[in-house]
């Protein structure tokens, strides 16, 4: 009889396996598939657009170019569209609490979450990961940065420092609906906001919208390890090392999530739906 | 050691109702009340009781997905609560109305998808399914998309599905619902085979008692959260069924007879049902007394239906 | 709209009322929203408030403009409905449908009943409320005077009206496309990000301004939050804004009953 809990090893086989029965199961409808897909993808550059089309107005918005927009842009909708493709998947808790599905995922030698990722996913979600790499990939040959090494790995370090706290907001956001499954929605502000938000230098924030920032960590997305790539200072004078402290708060939001999560699972076999 | 042990296990649930327009107010219900009861390996267990008895929610608390209020759950030597993902490799669970399998994907694909959750190695799965296509004859429908399959193809696979990683116990909750008779009696046939040749104990919540009568060594019977009968099907007959009823043909058709120690409960034609206590008059004494008022043609004696105990069982209960 | 008055109001007005109230019954995903649109509000006014920046005005529009832009379109965000809830095209899409086309009323006009009872609670109940945050947080510009209140109300009656139109044509696809979900999402993307929604049109460059003029979602969002900001004050120019909504109502409540003659040809014919 193989071991109760699975390898690291055997949760990616049984991941992967999911995904590509529920990107089967979707193929079923084929032209329904395609429309998602293109639409997400046209989606992801409504995003950039909108950006384009301030700067039509503006050389600089709060003193930041547009190519340097499109970096904090870049970086953090590439690390956003990844926790999307990933761990997006969570938000669908509340749906089947609410349907009486979410048994069946605490029935099998697996956790709950695996589970929620493999089967809610969804391949149309990986248009804006292409969307974003091409934003991040022409804005990096635009800004005015001298590229070495440091620098390269600093980007790499935001993107997955992104991924982790935006997965992290996921996790925890969607966890309301373990407590309160008719206020999910209010988990949008976080993730959709969040990104809309790290998009933006945090110097056109207001100061309780920029601390709020540092809180709910979208600050340490794109804005501090940005201002360190490119060259930039903060107006609001933030201490140095914050810059790079991204791995530090990743690492905290990861440990946040998994109590949550924890204990919203806790909460639900307490207390039944 | 019994394979399943429940110790004086309950469950609360607290209910908001509203009164008026915003306040709530907070009731509780137990829908556990107290329950224990020993399952050993190899029995096959008929759980029944009328609708809100507590039925779901004990399987509930022993799969693990709800934790008691009170009391101690132990399956396998596991505590459900602790641990779950560990019990998970040991049971398998069948919901008749809900179903575990990929709805637009080949039945094939279901299978080997939960092949990779349970990590089975491939040799000794295909060996296993092999063996279930063979027993339920799921053969000409393995590879068609189970939202194309019938009610009975459909439940074949839930129930092979959930044998594929050799587990100790299964429970399934109400696994003949709207089936036809054929395919009842095709599922009923498969437990009891697995049951016999794989060793697996089964406990089974159901509404059809005929699944209770032909499959359960045991039933145990649940009405608002407490267990009022736990025994074999034909003690509950024997211990609660005291009625039997006599089926006579008349040469001709007549009003309802006036026999004493019987009640005629129907009459349809020259045929007439009559209810009698097997201990205050024999069908010998009964025949008799009809004999000496109307000529009889035919008759049979109907021992008591299960149908009629539960409600007699269910009827005191809520007098109680 | 004769059909409106010949003794099939009450017939309406209960649908109506029935879908507001349905919709009151939805506190947490109601609260749920107005959090949303609020977080979503601050975030996209101090943006455009950057763009401002020393210049102060863009297309017309100054800081108070801006904001109240960006939070009086946050509150119509819910009543547009740009990406549903699409019932219409999910009952075409599982067969329900049909038993509605064989009812004695005029499907257009019960599915605008139904829907004005939800844009009605959702203007009020998630419209009202990100605003009143705003007001506290902002400089906010509110209407001039009582005609120009009352011609943002007539304003939001018929954008809301321009609104359902396109998303009853929309749904209609359902009966050609099957499963209409994509087509849905991307028609609403377009529809946002023209209707000034997304960025003022003030904002946009020359060309793609035109574009937008020549579009119906401008005057959903756009044109109704200018008359709210008094950007038009003189009488006639209230009236071509109000006429240029109702033109539009005209010609998109007409293409959808064309569309669903067609539908119903189908539907009779292919048996669905």
């Amino acid at each position: 009889m193989a071991d109760a809990t699975p390898s690291i090893a055997e949760q990616a086989t049984i991941w992967r396996k999911l995904v590509a029965a529920r990107i089967r199961a979707d193929w079923q409808y084929r032209t329904s598939f395609v429309l998602f897909t293109v639409s997400q993808f046209v989606a992801a550059f409504v995003d950039i657009a909108v950006v384009l089309v301030l700067f039509t107005n503006v050389d600089r918005l709060a003193g930041w170019s547009v190519a340097e927009v499109a970096f904090l842009y870049g970086t953090a909708s590439l690390a956003f569209g990844l926790a999307d493709v990933f761990v997006s998947e969570v938000e669908f808790v509340a749906h089947h609490i609410r349907h009486g599905s979410f048994d069946r995922f605490l029935l099998r030698p697996v956790g709950p979450l695996l589970l929620l990722s493999g089967h809610e996913f969804a391949f149309r979600r990986a248009g804006k990961v292409f969307q974003a790499a091409l934003v991040l990939a022409v804005a990096v040959t635009q800004v005015d940065v001298g590229w070495d090494a440091a620098r390269v790995a600093m980007v790499v370090q935001m993107v997955v420092v992104g991924f982790l706290i935006f997965s992290g907001i996921w996790v925890v956001t969607s966890s309301i609906a373990f407590w309160a499954v008719e206020i999910r929605e209010v988990a949008n502000s976080f993730t959709y906001g969040g990104n809309f938000l790290a998009h933006y230098p945090m110097e056109i924030f207001s100061g309780w919208l920029r601390r709020l920032a540092t809180i709910v960590p979208l600050a340490f997305v794109s804005y501090y390890p940005a201002l360190w790539v490119l060259g930039r200072n903060d107006p609001h004078g933030s201490p140095a090392w914050l810059r790079f402290a991204g791995p530090l708060v990743a690492a905290g939001v990861v440990l946040v999530a998994r109590a949550v999560w924890s204990s919203g699972i806790r909460h639900y076999r307490s207390t039944g739906s | 050691m019994a394979l399943i042990r429940l110790e004086a296990v309950e469950r609360e649930f607290a209910v908001h109702q509203r009164v008026g327009r915003v306040r709530r107010r907070r009731q509780v219900v137990r829908a556990v009340d107290g329950i224990s009861f020993d399952v050993s390996a190899g029995e096959i267990v008929g759980y029944i009781g009328p609708n809100g008895a507590g039925k779901s929610t004990t399987i509930k608390m022993l799969t693990g997905i709800l934790m008691p209020t009170a009391g101690t759950v132990r399956v396998d030597g596991l505590d459900p609560q602790r641990a779950r993902t560990e019990l998970a490799m040991r049971i398998g669970v069948v919901f008749g109305q809900r179903n575990q399998l990929w709805w637009d994907l080949p039945l094939r694909d279901s299978f080997e998808l939960l092949r990779h959750v349970y990590r089975v190695p491939a040799a000794r799965h295909a060996g296993r399914l092999a063996e279930f296509v063979d027993l339920l004859d799921l053969g000409p429908f393995l590879d068609t998309p189970v939202r194309q399959l019938s009610l009975g193809q459909k439940m074949r696979g839930e129930i092979t599905a959930a044998l594929l990683h050799d587990p100790s116990i299964l429970y399934l909750d109400e696994p003949t619902i709207g089936l036809d008779v054929v395919s009842k009696s095709r599922v009923r046939e498969f437990l009891a085979r697995v049951n016999r040749e794989l060793g697996v104990t089964v406990i089974l919540t159901t509404h059809d008692l005929s699944d209770v009568e032909r499959l359960c060594s045991r039933v145990m019977v649940i009405d608002l959260g407490r267990l009022v009968y736990d025994g074999t099907v034909d003690d509950l007959k024997a211990r609660h069924g005291q009625y039997r009823t006599l089926v006579v043909d008349l040469e001709a058709p007549n009003g309802p007879l006036a026999v004493d120690g019987a009640e005629v409960v129907r009459v349809e034609g020259p045929r007439q049902w009559l209810r009698f206590h097997r201990d205050r008059k024999t069908a010998a004494e009964l025949i008799a007394d009809i004999a000496r008022i109307t000529p009889v043609v035919d008759l049979t004696v109907e021992e008591p239906r299960i149908e009629d105990v539960i409600a007699l069982l269910y009827g005191r209960a809520e007098k109680d | 709209m004769a059909l409106l008055a010949a003794g099939r109001f009450p017939l309406h007005w209960a649908v109506a009322h029935r879908s507001f109230r349905r919709y009151s019954t939805y506190r947490g995903a109601t609260f749920a929203g107005v959090f949303t649109n609020t977080v979503f509000g601050f975030i996209q006014a101090y943006v455009l408030l950057a763009v401002l920046g020393q210049r102060g005005e863009v297309g017309g529009f100054d800081a108070a403009d801006v904001v109240t832009f960006t939070f009086v379109t946050q509150g119509l965000l819910a009543a547009v409905a740009a990406f549903g809830p699409f019932e219409l095209a999910d009952r075409i899409t599982s067969g329900d449908v049909v038993s509605d086309l064989y009812r004695p009323f005029d499907l257009q006009s019960w599915w605008l009943a139904q829907d004005a009872g939800r844009a009605g609670f959702q203007l009020v109940f998630r419209g009202v409320p990100p605003f009143a945050v705003a007001a506290l947080a902002f400089d906010v510009r509110l209407p001039a005077d009582a005609g120009v209140w009352a011609a943002f109300v007539l304003s939001l009656g018929l954008a809301v009206t321009i609104a359902f139109a396109w998303r009853f044509a929309i749904s209609l696809t359902a009966f050609w496309l099957i499963d209409a979900r994509g087509f849905v999402q991307l028609t609403g993307l377009v529809f946002l990000f023209f209707s000034g929604f997304v960025v003022p049109l003030g904002f946009f460059p020359d060309g793609l301004r035109a574009v937008a003029q020549v579009l119906p979602f401008s005057a959903v969002v756009q044109l109704p939050v200018e008359v709210f900001l008094s950007k038009h004050r003189a009488p006639a120019e209230l009236a071509l804004v109000l006429a240029r909504q109702a033109a539009w109502v005209l010609v998109i409540l007409v293409a959808g009953r064309a569309v669903l003659a067609r539908a119903w040809r189908k539907v009779v014919v292919q048996g669905g």
